[in-house]
């Protein structure tokens, strides 16, 4: 759906963003990460056409990225906020009106999401008045009421209590099976692997690792298990066909982490172990995305 | 469909400050207050009898000239002692009177003695009255009618006319500066009370992070044009409703004001304006006599009404788009308002300067190169033009003027509009001017 071709944005000789390239699928999730400083909100913006790129060219379905696009996006951005002496309603129905609605669309969809989100009866409260997680909702109602193609949340879950986050997160699953697009800004990786089909890891303004979830995982695994069994310990064996890294004991529970030695198979250690102990748990440790970001992240510096 | 954005904005703004209770407060509040404080004036003007407290004068006349010629007035009274100096001196000590009058045989060595210091305004009623008294004494003594001297000293009075092309004008030198003024200072406190309110609504936009959620659905430009007019919208409304009810007010409280003086309204007014400029340069304009007071009447009904209205408006709606596009671009400098002083200075100087230059120069001199440069450039013409226009303007220079501003507008805006789309995105950033500088420089 949309394809981002060697962005290139310089701030005072600094570069936010050095010929980055992505492409986001339609109706899926994808996950832009990077730490703190990496560019991100700076490619957001973009997108968003709040900033113009030095260089580089976005489209959408093959058309230049244009005004048009724009009451196709609904934007979250991180630092949230409100016109404060403003009533939520009101304000709301002024928002969606500035994505293109009319007035009376507005205020429907409007009175839909407000019951929607268990919020109806703050329609007229002003948002100095309200507390923090109702201000949220709030402005999640004025990210999504205008029905855009493309969501575009900036670390949405902050400032919301574990009910909520959750509230919001099967909100945004349902929009996303109704075939929205959404682009996710985040660090918290759990999140990540939960929500998106593919991601972006970008530092330093560059882009070093991207793909689908499931691939990224399966590319970062490196052959290491987890053998979890009773019975004489395996640590003294000769000819294994694996190599241990470490091994504890507990009430006669051995947990061990190996690594596969070179030309074998998982079958070839279980063949082994088989006569030798009573096995309880064996599986593949598969790095977890948190993991994978510290690394790739450490290795980029 | 921009357009519609727009107005959308503009709407907002309008509304947001159109509800709030203090623009009903300050609506309100204005127009009462001034017409309670005309009201007031004109009361006490013409009521200075019932306030001011009546001085009591114990006269001592040895010359014998002055005896039942000393009329009371308003604030002094005069009794006359048959004692002699010492005596009356002694039986004042102890008297209620508060001022002894001793007038030696010979006129020389006047003394007026009091139990206080005598107020400047008793000492010169006291010492106009005999003056008068010792010059028709002495012009008495000398057999000179007083009639003829009086007639010789009659002064003569000077008509102020102007020929233009649709004939002789009555024009007063004095109404012209005074109107002059009054716009001067209303386009003045217009501009930066309404600039400095763009300008509060830009860094609340920027501190409440709404900005970026605004602008992701409109362009920062049409955001501050949005801002710009609805804030300006504000300010004509009040305008029209301060006129409106100011007008209102004295129409209804003017005849019962009126009425309780038990005086005609003009007279009372033509003594307010004498006493409420004593001795400053406008006590020229102050009307001595009906027949000037008329004057001043034709002279502000030659005033061309449509002429200086359309004026004012031009003048006053181009002056606050260039001077609110400034505003704005400071509001969008800086993370809250307490930072805004290094830029709002530099930005308001031109307006202090040539509002202070109004007064002194401009309306001194309309025509000097000073006046005439002030009103071409485009920071200070809407006040310099305004003082002016008054006195008459040649065509090609109002047209000039215009025509600068004009541009002065444009370039402005689009300067500001380039700080400003970088300046709402900056947070904890100290803007200095080679900031500025670079935010207008970025591209896109």
């Amino acid at each position: 759906m949309i394809s981002i071709r060697n962005i290139v944005k310089q701030y005072d000789g600094k570069r936010a963003l050095d010929d980055v390239s992505m492409d986001i699928e339609k109706g899926k999730v994808f996950g832009l990460l990077g730490p703190n400083g990496a560019g991100k909100t700076s490619l957001i913006r973009i997108i968003n056409q709040i900033t113009a790129p030095d260089s580089g060219e976005i489209t959408v379905d093959g058309q230049k990225l244009s005004q048009v696009h724009i009451e196709k996006i609904g934007y979250l951005p991180e630092e949230r906020g409100l016109y404060k002496k403003m009533e939520i309603g009101e304000q709301v129905i002024y928002l969606a009106r500035l994505k293109g609605l009319s007035q009376t669309e507005a205020k429907e969809r409007a009175i839909y999401w407000f019951k929607k989100l268990e919020i109806q009866g703050w329609w007229n409260k002003k948002i100095e008045e309200l507390s923090k997680g109702m201000q949220q909702k709030a402005q999640f109602v004025a990210t999504v009421i205008h029905n855009p193609d493309l969501l575009i949340l900036d670390e949405p879950f902050s400032g919301f209590d574990p009910v909520n986050a959750e509230l919001i997160k099967n909100e945004i699953l349902e929009l996303n099976a109704k075939g929205v697009t959404v682009i996710f800004s985040t660090h918290r990786m759990e999140s990540v692997e939960e929500l998106c089909d593919s991601i972006v890891l970008i530092n330093k303004s560059k882009k070093i690792l991207d793909g689908k979830v499931k691939d990224i995982r399966s590319r970062y695994r490196n052959q290491t298990y987890l053998l979890e069994y009773e019975g004489i310990s395996l640590q003294n064996s000769l000819n294994a066909p694996f190599e241990i890294l470490s091994e504890t004991e507990m009430d006669g529970l051995h947990k061990m982490k190996f690594h596969l030695g070179r030309d074998h198979q998982v079958n070839d250690v279980l063949e082994y172990i088989l006569p030798k102990v009573a096995i309880c748990k064996l599986e593949e440790i598969v790095p977890s995305m948190n993991e994978i970001f510290i690394e790739t992240v450490n290795k980029a510096n | 469909m921009i357009m519609n954005k727009i107005l959308l904005i503009i709407q907002r703004e309008y509304l947001s400050r159109v509800k709030k209770k203090s623009f009903l407060v300050l609506t309100l509040l204005v127009p009462v207050l001034f017409v309670g404080m005309i009201g007031l004036v004109g009361y006490l003007a013409v009521n200075q009898d019932a306030m001011s407290d009546k001085k009591s004068v114990l006269v001592v006349d040895e010359s014998g000239w002055f005896a039942g010629k000393m009329t009371n007035s308003s604030s002094v009274s005069f009794t006359f002692s048959t004692d002699d100096y010492s005596a009356a001196r002694d039986k004042f000590k102890t008297s209620d009177d508060d001022y002894l009058l001793h007038i030696p045989a010979p006129l020389s060595g006047l003394q007026l003695l009091g139990k206080k210091k005598a107020s400047a305004l008793t000492s010169q009623v006291i010492s106009e009255k005999i003056n008068a008294i010792a010059q028709q004494h002495r012009l008495a003594d000398a057999h000179i009618d007083s009639a003829v001297v009086a007639n010789a000293q009659k002064s003569l009075h000077l008509e102020e006319k102007q020929i233009t092309e649709s004939g002789e004008k009555d024009t007063h030198a004095a109404v012209t500066l005074i109107l002059g003024i009054l716009f001067a200072m209303i386009i003045y406190m217009c501009l930066l009370i309404y600039g400095v309110q763009v300008m509060r609504g830009v860094i609340e936009e920027k501190v409440s992070r709404i900005i970026e959620v605004v602008i992701s659905s409109v362009k920062p430009f049409e955001l501050m044009m949005g801002k710009i007019i609805g804030v300006g919208l504000v300010g004509l409304t009040q305008f029209v409703l301060w006129i409106a009810l100011s007008v209102g007010l004295s129409f209804v409280g003017g005849p019962i004001l009126a009425k309780k003086l038990g005086g005609n309204p003009q007279k009372a007014q033509t003594e307010q304006v004498v006493k409420m400029h004593p001795n400053s340069a406008q006590a020229a304009a102050a009307p001595k006599d009906d027949n000037e007071m008329a004057e001043v009447m034709r002279s502000l009904g030659n005033v061309n009404l449509v002429y200086t209205l359309g004026c004012f408006l031009f003048y006053f709606l181009m002056g606050y788009f260039l001077y609110s596009a400034l505003f704005a671009a400071v509001g969008s400098a800086v993370d809250n308002e307490t930072e805004t002083q290094q830029f709002v200075f530099p930005v308001t100087f031109p307006l202090i300067f040539t509002f202070m230059m109004a007064q002194s120069v401009i309306a001194v001199n309309p025509d000097s190169t000073l006046s005439v440069w002030l009103s071409m450039i485009p920071f200070t013409s809407p006040i310099a033009m305004m003082i002016r226009l008054q006195f008459g303007v040649p065509t090609w220079q109002l047209v000039t003027s215009m025509a600068l501003l004009v541009a002065g507008f444009v370039v402005t805006v689009w300067a500001a509009g380039r700080i400003y789309r970088v300046g709402i995105l900056m947070y904890g950033k100290k803007a200095s001017y080679k900031e500025l500088v670079k935010w207008f420089l970025y591209k896109g």
